[in-house]
């Protein structure tokens, strides 16, 4: 059934615990002042700050304890 | 490409029938082991990918063909759904189901070519994955058409990366083939399908047998989802492996590209896809949980047989 309102697309998305999922194309500035720019159709910025692929996400958060967690 | 070589009774007689220009016939013997079912299940989903040169390509579709093929997947489903301890998921979904893939604990290929490997235990793994990664993320495009339009919206998303976004360069499946080229080892489609062991077939043959049967859709992407949140931390493993070995930037690139990727892809496949999978149709969570433990379980299977052999070396 579709919703009243039509569906949900959001152009960010917070994932607890996780990334902050980017829709489309954009350019994300890292801590130390470089920009990047997104290559594809949805990317995943670190939130965790333990990312060794800054600013994007590498799934490091998984292995923090809960409370290190975004 | 060629027939593979048979393993047994029941495959040299399907590949015979097959190859021969009569009649598709004598498809009724038992198989004589996991290797023989197997090779001729995934050499029977094969025809409805690439194909085979010596076999006709009306044989995609024979009805000889079609019941041995059903005959074999309900062994096979069987047997994995035999493996499989049914699980309600805690809530909220996605978190559910992020938390029954991490705390399911099994041996790890990657941590061992990331520290111990040799160069022939990683070629020979290479040679393995090929099969797979030659046609990477083909088997869950099946379920497209099947799928109510929010969760097809968002596999779509997802596999339009895998597919290079529009750029046959950025194709993940040729990037495989690039990396295999520069490791001096051959890029043709299963170059070496008669080298890989039973549990290669059944990862790719459970692959196929959920994407080809809408009644298993969710298996499908639930498979899907164990695969992509299993895959950005060993990729970052078999990346730094490759590199302490000294394979070529190709190859290292390739799963460099699997670490960002996937962590996008983790996303997608547990929350936009398998979430509004669920959302849609709440009575096939059951299978979404089901092909998640497919794929850890046939991985697990694959990666024990690996390190026994290695260890025994």
């Amino acid at each position: 059934m579709t919703p009243e309102h039509g569906f949900e697309h959001p152009d960010v998305i917070i994932c607890p615990g996780g990334p902050l999922l980017l829709r489309g194309d954009h350019v994300v500035e890292d801590a130390d002042g470089v920009a990047h720019e997104t290559v594809r159709p949805v990317s995943a910025v670190c939130r965790c700050g333990k990312s060794a692929d800054q600013p994007w996400c590498d799934g490091t958060h998984k292995v923090l304890a809960a409370r290190d967690r975004p | 490409m060629l027939l593979p070589k048979a393993r047994g009774e029941l495959s040299e007689a399907l590949f015979d029938t097959l190859r021969s220009e009569s009649e598709v016939e004598g498809l009724d013997l038992r198989p004589t082991d996991g290797d023989d079912a197997h090779i001729a299940l995934w050499a029977m989903y094969e025809l409805h990918y690439a194909g085979f040169e010596d076999v006709d390509d009306e044989r995609e579709w024979n009805p000889e063909v079609l019941r041995l093929r059903r005959r074999l997947e309900r062994d096979f489903e069987a047997e994995l759904r035999a493996r499989h301890t049914a699980t309600t998921l805690d809530e909220p979904f996605a978190e559910g189901l992020f938390a029954y893939i991490a705390h399911h604990d099994g041996p790890s290929l990657a941590a061992h070519v990331q520290r111990k490997a040799d160069r022939e235990q990683v070629l020979e793994l290479l040679r393995h994955r090929s099969i797979y990664h030659l046609k990477e993320s083909d088997p869950v495009a099946w379920s497209v058409p099947r799928l109510p339009t929010a969760p097809k919206a968002a596999l779509m998303e997802l596999q339009y990366d895998e597919f290079g976004g529009g750029d046959p360069n950025r194709l993940h499946a040729h990037l495989f083939a690039l990396g295999l080229e520069a490791s001096g080892l051959r890029a043709d489609p299963f170059a070496y399908i008669d080298d890989v062991p039973v549990e290669i077939l059944e990862l790719n043959n459970a692959m196929s047998l959920f994407g080809l049967h809408r009644r298993l859709r969710a298996a499908s992407l639930g498979h899907l989802a164990a695969f992509e949140a299993t895959s950005s931390l060993p990729s970052r493993r078999m990346a730094q492996g490759l590199a302490r070995l000294e394979l070529p930037q190709e190859m290292i690139a390739y799963y460099e590209e699997h670490v960002e990727a996937d962590a996008v892809h983790e996303q997608l496949a547990v929350r936009t896809i398998c979430g509004a999978l669920v959302a849609a149709e709440p009575h096939l969570v059951d299978d979404v949980v089901f092909g998640a433990f497919t794929c850890l379980d046939l991985e697990d299977r694959y990666a024990q047989r690996m390190l026994d052999e290695w260890v025994a070396a």
